[in-house]
């Protein structure tokens, strides 16, 4: 009986596999390094361009004329080579991945650490740097170490006042950083099906923060119906009984409002712990929290009001910002005061468009925030989206309602 | 392959913004990314990584994929990165580049000599030999041929 690793690398736990990359994909950040070390790689051949994917969205519009020039690069080649581009605006690598490309099954490897975002979909899916990345646009294969996987076994469902951010806070804190080192994630039981695509998303991102290859869950109804809409008829996978490594269980209902506190994802807290802390700035957005349903949530708590300090929305692509211009949640941000930033990963890199001062505090929707990874000498607390919106209302970290 | 080279000793769980932080990526120039090595977390200690093996805490490279940050370190002259565990992505990303990343817990004192041999499979610090976990086959190999690059060069 196998994992879902397992089952779509063809191998058991422990073993070395040559598969190959169903899906193959770079931003802006990883890209231009990858045609770097792609181009000494000598043949100049590429294993097969429709597979190939370059997404803008790290430092989108480009913020000086350096990034211009390598960004200018970049998208010459991808447009020349026939490469499938996603230009500035476009939005988040992943986000754009998850919206009907990645399908359940397939093996998919991206030029960033938050690509096992992707095993939502029951899809296999890893971060590697840019020379694995070279070497997979030049054979369209990699090498895997088929890994062991931990079983998160779900049961109940999300109370009013906690999110899907918040269980997966508690899990980054109870695995501890490096808790998931080499291994999956599975996300499995009962309390799996109560979770939509948009929440099962946000728990396979943060995967990566104990170290952990991938996080999958398996497909299911909710999986073929949101695919469906995007004209893909999939079948579920059956999950099978198999033994984990180690197992964790959460019930959904006992979950509570949590922040994560500088410099470490893994040390988090109970929101009313920090309740009345100061902040400077809050950001909505990234591959952790930038989507449709996250900004809804938003504009929910803060519509008819205003923020009582700085807020940086950043929507995951251009269809999450589209339909937020649609069903008016886009006025209703606007309207309480909130600043609306290119689709894309916005200042979570702290490479711009929302870095922080020294000694300021920014309570954030992201998924890290090590030491000055948003500016230097500014202090990064994680949350969920209805924490930040009761704190931006307040001026400081405040629980949101129904917690 | 054999090495040795004097001890930098750094802490658990360094991520890759502390090597290299984001921003400085946007560039061709390696020198660039030597220069701003290790910035945010020691400024010192860029001026004593050459001919250094690097002896770190747990889960070593956690956090961005950015290989920059595997480059900063060789292009710095360190030798070696030994720790009792590597972030997946920083571990592979090191043996592409030709860094050897060994797994092997040592008890770090600074400047002291450490010599590795990753045949034999042993680090020796002090007087003392280590063992060390093995390298895939394929990882030896990349690792053998300097990298990656090299690697396919060798095997188009």
């Amino acid at each position: 009986m196998s994992t879902l690793s397992e089952r779509i690398l063809g191998a058991p736990s422990g073993e070395y596999v040559d598969h190959k990359v169903d899906r193959a994909y770079v931003h802006d950040g990883t890209g231009v390094l990858t045609l770097e070390t792609w181009k000494q790689m000598g043949s100049l051949r590429l294993s097969d361009a429709s597979r190939l994917y370059v997404l803008f969205d790290h430092i989108v519009p480009a913020n000086n004329s350096t990034t211009a020039t390598l960004q200018h690069e970049l998208r010459d080649f991808a447009t020349s080579s026939f490469l499938q581009l996603s230009d500035i605006g476009g939005g988040i690598c992943h986000q754009i991945m998850s919206e009907g490309v990645v399908l359940p099954g397939e093996v998919v490897v991206g030029a960033d650490s938050h690509s096992c975002t992707l095993g939502a979909f029951g899809a296999f899916a890893i971060g590697v740097g840019a020379t694995d990345m070279a070497a997979i646009w030049l054979t369209g294969e990699t090498w895997f170490r088929v890994p062991e996987s931990i079983g998160i076994h779900l049961t109940g469902a999300l109370q009013d006042g906690a999110e899907a951010k918040d269980l997966a806070l508690s899990y980054v804190s109870k695995l501890g950083m490096d808790g998931g080192s080499y291994c999956a994630l599975e996300f499995v039981g009962d309390g799996a099906s109560t979770l939509g695509m948009e929440d099962r998303l946000v728990l396979t991102n943060l995967s990566v923060e104990t170290g952990a290859k991938t996080g999958l869950f398996y497909a299911d109804e909710i999986t073929v119906r949101y695919l469906a809409r995007t004209g893909h008829m999939v079948q579920p996978q059956v999950p099978e009984s198999c033994t984990y490594i180690r197992d964790l269980e959460f019930d959904l209902s006992d979950i509570v409002p949590m922040v994560a506190v500088p410099h470490r994802v893994d040390t988090v807290k109970p929101v009313q712990d920090l309740a009345g802390l100061p902040i400077d700035q809050v950001f909505i957005g990234t591959c952790t929290n930038g989507r449709y349903s996250d900004l809804a949530r938003f504009a929910r708590v803060v519509k008819g009001k205003k923020v009582a300090v700085r807020t940086i929305i950043v929507p995951a692509s251009r269809s999450v910002l589209t339909e937020a211009l649609k069903t008016g949640v886009l006025s209703d941000l606007l309207e309480a005061g909130c600043t609306i930033g290119t689709p894309g990963c916005g200042p979570c890199l702290g490479a711009h468009m929302g870095v922080l001062g020294e000694g300021e505090v920014c309570l954030s929707t992201a998924n890290r925030n090590f030491k000055n990874r948003m500016g230097i000498g500014g202090e990064i607390y994680l949350s969920s989206v209805a924490t930040a919106a009761a704190s931006a209302l307040e001026g400081e970290i405040t629980e949101p309602e129904g917690a | 392959m054999q090495g040795s080279g004097h001890a930098v000793c750094l802490g658990p769980d360094i991520d890759t913004d502390l090597v290299i932080a984001g921003r400085y990526l946007r560039t061709k120039d390696h020198g660039q990314w030597v220069a701003h090595i290790f910035e945010d977390l020691d400024p010192s200690l860029a001026s004593r990584l050459g001919g250094a093996v690097i002896v770190a805490g747990k889960n070593f490279g956690c956090g961005s994929s950015r290989e920059q940050a595997a480059i900063a370190i060789r292009e710095a002259g360190v030798v070696a990165v030994i720790a009792p565990s590597f972030a997946r992505i920083f571990f592979r990303n090191a043996i592409n580049i030709g860094l050897p990343a060994i797994e092997c817990s040592l008890t770090c004192t600074e400047g002291q000599m450490v010599n590795f041999d990753l045949t034999a499979g042993w680090v020796e610090a002090e007087g003392k030999k280590h063992p060390i976990r093995s390298l895939s086959p394929r990882m030896q190999e990349i690792l053998a041929a300097g990298g990656l690059v090299n690697y396919w060069m060798a095997h188009p």
